[in-house]
């Protein structure tokens, strides 16, 4: 029997007016998350899929088609359950670590105890073991962004939303940081969206991929990856995995 | 580490070396050059003027003092009290912001002789004028640092439903406190020279009185000292700020 999905999109767009113009930031993006899953939104700048993000936070209303977040196996609660993760850490310069990573437990009125607890185990999970006490500062882009995604799962959210998370690091950490990604997805057991431009990021993380193109911002194609998990870089060279980006460069007109 | 604490012990040295050089200038410059007395003192005649009873310097040092002290604390908390109300009212900074950018063109000196006629002269004018020109800074900085909110942190505190107050406690203030200290460093340095041009332009007491006295009577030992003394109260103002910014703001955040 096939679970029932997680987030719904139907014919989702999204118009920002400034004065007389308008702006078509989102139109017809019609897809579904099933729970658990890893779903990159690919594309280029202005396709609006960091617009997408907004709307799935509940940051900005969608002003057309259906959206359903959560399900009757999966409740959702907007304020407790989204996660979110940026392309800059956006760590708070004058906490600690660990104190960092408690901020959403602390806007939510979390119990104190068990939420530090909660996030020395998460800092465990990121790798961090033992930067608790540090400031940002003394840590790497890349052990700031592990930081960050520990404090977007502290209070437990059922859905992670990360835009570009990695967009800022260099190549080589990038890659490390998208195998550690998939390892902390399968051990939290989380529903990510993740925002992209990197076509091949996409694809090696994604269940499944929804491509966006620009100009006028619309959902070009939503499609499963089927590569099978664990992933691991050489597969990157699997003939599959070629299929998957030429089949997106496509889509974006690139080919 | 050993190496961080030595390249600290030599920065030290250097600075006390560098003050004791100029000290031995000035003292190899009046002996070997025959500068008069009344025209530069040497470092020992101008320890001597401490010695005057009739000076009072205690209660000069005390009464200026109040002045820089008073000025520069209510200036802090006038400062960064309007800030804080600019940061939760955006009508209010629209109306009242280009205003205080206007007054602020004011150079504050050029109100001493109307605070004189509004207060008359003595403590409290020149207090009101350390005032005057310190608020300025500390409320401009205090209220750029409390605008430079990330966006995306706000989004943050909002996708969870974050409160106003959440934000202001948890981001917006505590980010806005190394650009407070940024304003506070520059007001402690305004700060004392408002009081000494209050006392300049009315006063019957404070270090810059007795200068004004001491001036008729050619004591420029006197005069030297007064100017050290004030610097001493400058310096013991700054002092304490960047101590206070030491324990409350983390290395990175502060602004230089």
């Amino acid at each position: 029997m096939p679970a029932e999905p997680f987030i719904r999109l139907k014919g989702v767009s999204k118009t920002y007016r400034s004065g007389r113009k308008a702006h078509l930031a989102v139109s017809d993006a019609t897809f579904d998350v099933m729970p658990g899953e890893l779903v990159s939104l690919v594309g280029p700048s202005g396709c609006g899929k960091s617009t997408l993000l907004k709307i799935l936070a509940g940051l900005h209303p969608h002003d057309g088609g259906e959206l359903k977040m959560g399900s009757a196996t999966h409740s959702f609660d907007p304020s407790r359950d989204v996660g979110m993760v940026f392309q800059a850490p956006l760590l708070l310069k004058w906490r600690r670590i660990l104190e960092n990573v408690l901020l959403p437990a602390e806007i939510l009125g979390l119990p104190q105890k068990e939420s530090r607890e909660r996030a020395r185990s998460l800092l465990a999970l990121v790798g961090l073991t033992g930067y608790e006490d540090k400031y940002p500062y003394e840590l790497s882009g890349g052990m700031q962004q592990r930081a960050a995604i520990a404090r977007s799962l502290v209070h437990d959210p059922k859905l992670v939303l990360m835009d570009e998370p990695f967009g800022a690091l260099d190549a080589l950490t990038r890659e490390k940081m998208n195998l550690e990604l998939l390892r902390i997805w399968k051990e939290a057991g989380k529903t990510i969206v993740f925002v992209t431009h990197g076509i091949s990021e996409a694809v090696f993380l994604g269940t499944r991929v929804v491509v966006l193109t620009a100009g006028p911002a619309r959902m070009a194609d939503n499609f499963e990856i089927s590569l099978p998990h664990p992933r691991t870089l050489d597969m990157k060279t699997h003939e599959r995995f070629g299929e998957y980006t030429r089949r997106i460069y496509k889509l974006l007109g690139m080919e | 580490m050993n190496d961080t604490a030595h390249e600290t012990l030599r920065r030290y040295a250097l600075a006390i070396i560098a003050h004791v050089a100029l000290v031995a200038a000035w003292y190899l410059f009046v002996k070997l050059g025959n500068v008069p007395r009344f025209v530069m003192p040497s470092p020992e005649a101008t320890l001597d003027a401490l010695l005057q009873p009739n000076y009072s310097w205690w209660t000069n040092i005390w009464v200026t003092a109040t002045e820089i002290f008073g000025g520069y604390f209510l200036a802090l908390v006038v400062g960064v009290a309007l800030a804080l109300a600019f940061s939760w009212s955006k009508a209010l900074e629209a109306f009242f912001m280009p205003l205080l950018v206007s007054l602020n063109m004011i150079p504050k000196v050029a109100l001493g002789p109307l605070i004189i006629v509004w207060f008359k002269y003595g403590v409290f004018p020149n207090t009101i004028m350390a005032f005057s020109i310190c608020v300025f800074p500390i409320l401009l900085t205090t209220a750029r640092g409390l605008r430079e909110v990330e966006p995306e942190l706000l989004d943050l505190v909002n996708a969870l439903k974050g409160s106003r107050w959440q934000l202001f406690t948890k981001i917006q203030l505590p980010g806005a406190l190394p650009y407070i200290f940024s304003g506070m460093k520059v007001a402690a340095i305004l700060a004392v020279a408002g009081a000494i041009v209050g006392e300049f332009l009315g006063s019957d007491r404070g270090l810059g009185y007795l200068m004004l006295q001491v001036q008729v009577t050619l004591d420029t030992p006197a005069m030297f000292m007064a100017v050290i003394l004030i610097t001493l109260l400058g310096m013991l103002l700054y002092g304490l700020v960047l101590g206070l910014e030491k324990v409350l703001v983390v290395k990175d955040a502060r602004v230089s």
